[in-house]
């Protein structure tokens, strides 16, 4: 009876959130128009070739279409106050975090997706390798919308606060991930660095994916991402049963 | 079976103990009054029975299921209106019990049915298309309360549910708590006004310090207190306390444009009034005795503990 319910649960939360998240303005702006003006910034009119920063591009847009959701969420019902009458229906927080998490990794990929669309009207990047392209789509949004769902975590009733938290974080990830520096460019602790970071690995997986060239086995990428979700929802799910009391 | 069943029931947060060994039966088809000063604990125990705190010791059981091991079954059986939580001000009222009906997984055409009669019966038919925002505090308890009765639960926890509410919402709400008890619901309610838990109780349990001080019938604890009696009268003119420095009142209160005399032997204080009114040249305007009130018995006990 319980394993129904519970899916259930994170289906309607994932409705839910769609229909009264996405159209917020944190999530349009963190979410939409500010990965477009890194790109702006960074690759136009920088006479860089678009087709082999492409991969990488996906992945930045992924990143943060993905993990603008999430943190806005538990945040904003905390301070609405709807947040207790959530706990009090027929879910567990699991199925919240996990709703939460469903939301932001269809957020990532649609978006995602239809920037892809509109930049095959400019030029066509082919793909050594579709099944790792999808491969990459589906668990590089589901890693960013976990990472998501964990920066929303900490108890705070105020939205505000946690976006600027997010952003804390997810900010330094774009500049050691591989992104604007290759991987195979990057030296001594940059390097370091780029190993610490999950990005890192949903670009190299872009990149097996696209040009069939990688730093890293895509299994070991993949091994990686997987590994990511996991992690990321259980913390979450550890540091806002901590706090629970907090945001009631 | 109990519909509710509360047993050694332990919560803290750092150094305070917010609920302390707190037992509680309550039976199928009962209105129980759960009452206590601020910050004596009540919230915290009714987020432990709705399974939104775990405890750290204890069980909860709702018709048989344990909260804490079979959480959603448990939740399937009960609707809950948080004190302070509300409903989603950017949905309508038929978008939020929309949403309500699907986390209880009721089918379309159900919740469609159930969806209009609660409208209806609650008076929010008329708005049920406008964003909740835009409702008054009266209108956003309504739609509350109708997203916490969709399922028809055969348990329902109402947490404060009259707090701040103009008159008319608030006797919809007694009402609809009389209509669902009626069909068979167990109500579980914690309130501020005592009389409103004196009027619709049938068991009514007292905390203090997260400790449960009494349990029992609203009657039998007035009982508890019938020592003390009052006399409420009211002069054409105003006097002073002194007039009533006598051994038969124990305490004289001011309350509005009255005295209410606080006695053992109201009988005394009585004949004590007639005479002094005669020997003041004051008219009694009105005079009425009353016996203990569940109000003396709530101070007394939250007082005592």
């Amino acid at each position: 009876m319980e394993i129904p319910l519970f899916l259930r649960g994170i289906v309607v939360i994932t409705g839910k959130n769609m229909r009264l998240y996405y159209t917020k303005p944190p999530v349009l702006m963190f979410g939409f128009l500010f990965p477009l003006f890194m790109f702006f910034a960074f690759f136009v009119g920088r006479h860089l070739d678009l087709i082999t920063f492409f991969p990488a591009f996906l992945a930045m847009m992924l990143f943060f279409t993905a993990s603008s959701v999430g943190p806005l969420i538990t945040p904003w019902e905390k301070r609405e106050k709807t947040y207790e009458r959530l706990l009090s229906y027929p879910l567990t927080p699991e199925s919240i975090i996990l709703g939460d998490v469903m939301a932001g990794a269809v957020f990532g990929i649609v978006i995602t997706s239809i920037v892809w669309i509109a930049s095959a009207f400019f030029f066509t990047v082919p793909a050594a390798h579709p099944a790792t392209v999808a491969l990459a789509f589906i668990l590089g949004t589901v890693s960013c919308a976990a990472l998501g769902a964990l920066l929303a975590s900490p108890a705070s009733d105020s939205p505000p606060n946690v976006m600027i938290f997010s952003n804390l974080v997810r900010f330094p990830l774009i500049f050691i991930s591989g992104i604007f520096v290759p991987l195979q460019d990057m030296q001594g602790w940059g390097r370091i660095l780029a190993y610490c970071s999950p990005l890192t690995y949903l670009v190299d997986l872009f990149n097996a994916g696209f040009s069939g060239v990688s730093v890293f086995s895509p299994f070991i990428d993949c091994g990686v991402l997987i590994s990511i979700i996991f992690v990321f929802i259980l913390l979450a799910r550890f540091i806002q049963n901590r706090n629970m009391i907090k945001g009631l | 079976m109990n519909a509710i069943h509360v047993e050694h029931l332990f919560k803290s947060f750092g150094a305070l103990t917010a609920v302390n060994d707190v037992s509680i039966s309550v039976r199928e088809g009962e209105i129980f009054g759960f009452l206590g000063p601020n910050g004596a604990g009540k919230t915290t125990t009714i987020r432990l029975l709705t399974g939104v705190l775990t405890p750290d010791k204890g069980s909860v059981h709702i018709r048989g299921i344990d909260i804490h091991r079979h959480p959603l079954d448990a939740k399937m059986q009960m609707g809950v209106i948080p004190e302070n939580s509300t409903v989603y001000g950017d949905l309508s009222a038929e978008q939020n019990l929309h949403l309500s009906g699907k986390m209880y997984g009721m089918p379309r055409a159900i919740r469609d049915e159930r969806i209009g009669k609660l409208l209806s019966n609650l008076g929010l038919f008329e708005r049920r298309r406008e964003p909740v925002r835009t409702f008054s505090k009266g209108l956003k308890q309504r739609v509350s309360i109708a997203c916490a009765i969709i399922h028809c639960p055969p348990v329902l926890f109402l947490d404060e549910p009259t707090s701040g509410l103009d008159v008319q919402s608030r006797r919809l709400v007694i009402d609809t708590i009389h209509q669902m008890n009626g069909q068979g619901s167990t109500i579980f309610l914690t309130t501020h006004n005592i009389e409103e838990a004196n009027a619709l109780c049938e068991t009514v349990c007292i905390i203090n310090k997260g400790k449960i001080v009494a349990q029992d019938s609203p009657e039998r604890l007035k009982k508890m207190f019938d020592t003390t009696q009052s006399v409420d009268v009211s002069f054409d003119r105003k006097v002073s306390r002194d007039l009533f420095a006598t051994e038969w009142i124990v305490r004289a209160e001011p309350c509005g444009d009255k005295w209410r005399l606080y006695s053992d032997n109201p009988d005394h204080v009585v004949k004590y009034i007639a005479g002094l009114a005669e020997q003041e040249s004051l008219i009694i305007t009105s005079l009425t005795t009353s016996g203990p009130s569940l109000e003396e018995a709530f101070v007394h006990l939250t007082e005592c503990a």
